[in-house]
């Protein structure tokens, strides 16, 4: 036994070589949930980063396991709550893909509007979090009065503002709601006319610049070899765009461009991200007003039953790419799934490149790696 | 006209008048503590209150509007709860420098006060180096702030108050200078006499270009000197949770949070006395009509004016920047607002040496 | 040039400030931008989205009927186990035993809400509501029985 005050001697202690160890998290504000991180500080200069993980684990990838394939799909959207409509279109997608179910054009249409509106509204929750971290509060609710436009869209359609569960093997869940096209429309004209205070308040800003220009550099084999994908592999040169190399829905009929930054630094990260936004306001704008009519879900069977066999889905979500994985033994339940999450493989780069830098730096970095801690812990 | 002058000169005359010379000075002694402890407990919740405002419109809010109308209780019912919480000491704090930490920060704000002018003649202590005073009293606030973040025992606490430290013990030097050029255009230190010297303009319109960069660089640095955002480096929130005083609770943190928010009323109404004229009113040349008006707004207000008017800037410097890394910090202290004041203080000598100014 | 650059540098860095400046003086002094909602104050006003999935109810008419058959399939379709049937068996008039439920328990503290039973049912016996409000103090009120007391099936729903 050791009393109290042992524990905390204990914890006071310093490094090997004397360096200061700092916990930051599980309970921090710079880290937007409960990722811990043990960071060895030299004065202020960071030595070493070790994330640990797992305070949020809760095996979805095992709870999937017994669910059957029409319910296992709104657990996903608890991974990555930011882009729960992407992951629910990932698992969709796969096990249409599985059996072989036809999806009406309309369905496709819908879901990649969807799909695109999820991916403003996690990127302007990201830049105002991102600017917090940096320590300007005001950003945050500007960009929450627009992302509050998408979320009262979301709950108009599907009923439910973070964790729709609106997508279902073989299309929607049910049709869009009558004034569906009038609200995003008013969405993108009003994002088009504030996407402009983002500019002002911080990216032309020169304490932002400054802060994010050159810090936490990840070149582009880095960005390879640690499996980065998403704006993260983006702004370091890499061409991993999955709308592109793999188009699922309707994403094979729009025209967008896939922005590649090549710095590789924060700020070549927050522009991919900004950028991003303004493809994705394209993509919605070719599609809106060319919603076919017709079916909203094709022909299901009631009870799916994958075939023996492996299946792979990949969608890029607002973080990189998403991979499902399903071994399938023929029943209704998948065999084994396993999920390819972004943030992940994100995250692992972080002791790479905040090595060296400041304990400001790492804010910026860890910002602009966008970490979704529930879709590294799954 | 009834004056804050008038005030103090009947309450002085009667006392003199009932007492020994001895007894009357200490009274007068307890009245103005007081007054000041008065100060403090109404100052800090004004501006807690007026930040919160602040914040809240700048950011599409409403802010506190719960307790009272328009929430103007809000602060009083936060320090309520302050003082009913316990004030933790961690087991492993230093317990008397712990303890000590708060009150040390408080207490160089009350000294601050002493040369402030808040009306004409209303004054606590109208010292010949006032500014002097102002400038040397103000940077042993670090010594609380050091001593807080040492005794804490907490590794935040401790980078928190030495990044502190380094960017006060700099921002200093270019306060001081954009302070020394006033002192140079009036020739002297003492605070009535630089408010005497601009009755007939605010150095800050007469000075030309050379006072207006010294004022720019004063709120800078004063912003910084006050642990401010953007300088907020010493509690940045989202590195070091909150810095020197992390480990703070109850009361003793309210002691920290209020002498923030005094330092920053003392640096303003330094800079509103030093640059745009003290309590004087807005005076013009030898316009007599216009100056003749603007005299019947009371003194107390056109100081009260203008120092709302500075804690404003700085409050809307706070929710419209990001926050500075420490290196940058200190670059921007000696690569670009040291050098600046050093070439402003020669062209206000030049000036000032040729009789330029108005 | 060095002394251009420097000058230069301070001069940008100084307009991109106030630039900024600008913008929050301007939301600032521009009261109609403030978008609070004041949601205590405002509920008689407050307007939810028709679909809003808030919880499970089971609409009755003014009969006090509904429309469940107690077939189960939103038990099996529920991820959770949050739905419970209890069935029991009716004698018609006519003599002949009917399956009808006893208790339709639904219990909110599972629920994900996440709306597979209502795709489910076949004849549209329980839908979602829009409310939200449903904290309460003790866990045990957050089981229900959504089937009211002495409610009986619609007549014509097999």
């Amino acid at each position: 036994m050791y009393n109290q005050t042992e524990i905390i001697k204990d914890t006071t202690n310093l490094g090997p070589d004397g360096e200061l160890v700092v916990n930051m998290g599980p309970q921090h504000p710079a880290t937007h949930g409960v990722l811990h991180l043990v960071v060895t500080l030299n004065g202020e200069t960071i030595k070493k980063i070790e994330p640990h993980l797992g305070y949020i684990h809760r095996s979805i990838e095992k709870m999937c396991e017994s669910l059957t394939y029409r319910q296992f799909i709104y657990v996903t959207s608890r991974m990555d709550y930011l882009s729960s409509h992407i992951n629910n279109t990932a698992c969709a997608l796969l096990v249409e893909k599985g059996m072989q179910i036809e999806v009406p054009e309309r369905a496709k249409v819908v879901r990649t509007i969807l799909n695109e509106l999820t991916r403003i509204a996690s990127h302007e929750l990201w830049i105002g979090a991102m600017a917090m971290d940096l320590g300007a509060f005001t950003p945050f609710f500007y960009a929450f009065r627009e992302r509050e436009m998408i979320t009262d869209i979301m709950e108009d359609t599907c009923g439910a503002r973070l964790t729709m569960n609106y997508i279902v093997p073989g299309g929607l869940m049910y049709d869009i709601h009558p004034d569906f096209q009038t609200k995003v429309k008013a969405f993108v004209k009003q994002f088009k006319e504030k996407v402009t205070e983002y500019e002002d308040l911080v990216t032309g800003n020169v304490i932002f610049q400054s802060r994010t220009q050159g810090v936490g550099t990840l070149s582009y084999e880095d960005a390879i070899s640690y499996g980065c994908t998403g704006p993260v592999a983006r702004a370091s040169g890499v061409s991993c765009d999955m709308r592109k190399i793999a188009p699922y829905d309707a994403y094979d009929r729009v025209e967008f461009d896939e922005v590649i930054e090549t710095a590789g630094d924060s700020f070549a990260r927050y522009i991919v991200r900004v950028k991003e936004m303004n493809q994705s306001i394209r993509i919605i704008e070719q599609l809106i007003d060319n919603i076919p009519e017709g079916d909203f879900v094709g022909k299901t069977k009631n009870v799916l039953k994958l075939a023996k066999g492996e299946f792979y889905q990949r969608v890029e979500t607002a973080r990189g790419e998403l991979g499902v994985y399903i071994v399938s033994e023929g029943a209704t339940t998948p065999y084994r799934i396993k999920f390819r999450s972004p943030g992940f493989s994100n995250l692992s780069v972080l002791d790479h490149i905040a090595k060296g830098s400041k304990i400001g730096d790492l804010m910026a970095t860890m910002g602009t790696l966008d970490l979704v801690i529930p879709d590294i812990d799954r | 006209m009834l004056s804050l002058e008038s005030i103090t000169k009947t309450i002085q005359d009667w006392l003199f008048a009932k007492f020994t010379p001895q007894i009357a000075l200490t009274i007068e002694c307890v009245i103005v503590i007081l007054l000041c402890i008065t100060l403090f407990a109404v100052l800090g919740l004004v501006l807690v209150l007026l930040e919160r405002k602040v914040a809240a419109r700048i950011q599409i809010r409403l802010g506190p509007n719960r307790v009272g109308p328009g929430g103007i209780f809000q602060t009083a019912a936060d320090t309520l709860k302050l003082i009913m919480k316990e004030g933790l000491t961690p087991d492993a704090a230093d317990k008397f420098l712990f303890n000590l930490a708060p009150f040390v920060v408080m207490m160089v704000a009350m000294l601050l006060l002493a040369p402030i002018a808040f009306a004409k003649n209303f004054q606590i202590w109208d010292i010949n180096i006032g500014v002097l005073y102002v400038s040397s009293i103000s940077s042993l606030s670090v010594i609380g702030i050091l001593m807080a973040g040492w005794a804490s025992n907490n590794k935040y606490s401790l980078l928190g108050a030495m990044r502190s430290g380094a960017q006060i013990v700099s921002y200093e030097l270019s306060a001081g200078f954009a302070v020394l050029t006033i002192v140079v255009l009036t020739g002297s230190l003492q605070i009535s006499e630089i408010v005497a010297s601009q009755e007939n303009g605010w150095w800050l319109f007469k000075g030309h270009i050379p006072v207006i960069i010294a004022f720019v660089l004063y709120i800078i640095a004063v912003t910084a000197e006050t642990n401010r955002a953007p300088f907020d480096l010493a509690e940045a929130e989202s590195e070091l949770t909150a810095g020197f005083h992390t480990e703070y609770s109850g009361m003793k943190f309210a002691l920290f949070f209020l002498a923030e928010y005094i330092n920053i009323f003392i640096v303003c109404a330094i800079g509103a006395t030093l640059f745009l004229g003290g309590w004087m009113p807005l005076h013009i040349g030898h316009w007599k009509d216009f100056n003749h008006i603007m005299d019947y707004i009371p003194s107390s207000v056109w100081f009260m004016g203008k120092t709302f008017f500075l804690i404003f800037l700085i409050m809307w410097f706070r929710w419209t920047f990001p926050r500075l890394r420490v290196d940058q910090l200190l670059n921007l202290e000696w690569k670009y607002l040291l050098p600046i004041s050093l070439f402003n203080l020669l062209l206000v000598t030049v000036i000032a040496i040729m009789g330029w100014h108005f | 040039m060095f002394l251009k650059d420097y000058i230069s540098d301070v001069y940008n860095g100084v307009t991109s400030l106030l630039k900024g400046m600008r913008k929050t003086g301007y939301y600032f002094t521009h009261s109609k931008e403030i978008i609070t909602e004041q949601y205590p104050d405002n509920r008689a006003t407050l307007k939810l989205a028709d679909r809003f999935k808030g919880e499970v109810v089971m609409p009755h008419d003014q009969n006090n009927e509904h429309t469940c058959t107690g077939c189960t399939a939103c038990e099996l379709a529920c991820p959770n186990g949050t739905i419970k049937i209890i069935t029991k068996f009716d004698i018609t008039p006519e003599g002949k035993k009917k399956k009808a439920i006893d208790a339709f328990i639904y219990r909110l503290e599972m629920c994900t809400l996440c709306n597979l039973c209502i795709v489910a049912c076949p004849s549209d016996a329980i839908i979602m509501a829009p409310n939200f409000e449903h904290s309460v103090f003790d866990r045990s009120k957050l089981t229900k029985v959504l089937n009211k007391p002495g409610s009986k099936i619609k007549e014509g729903i097999e």
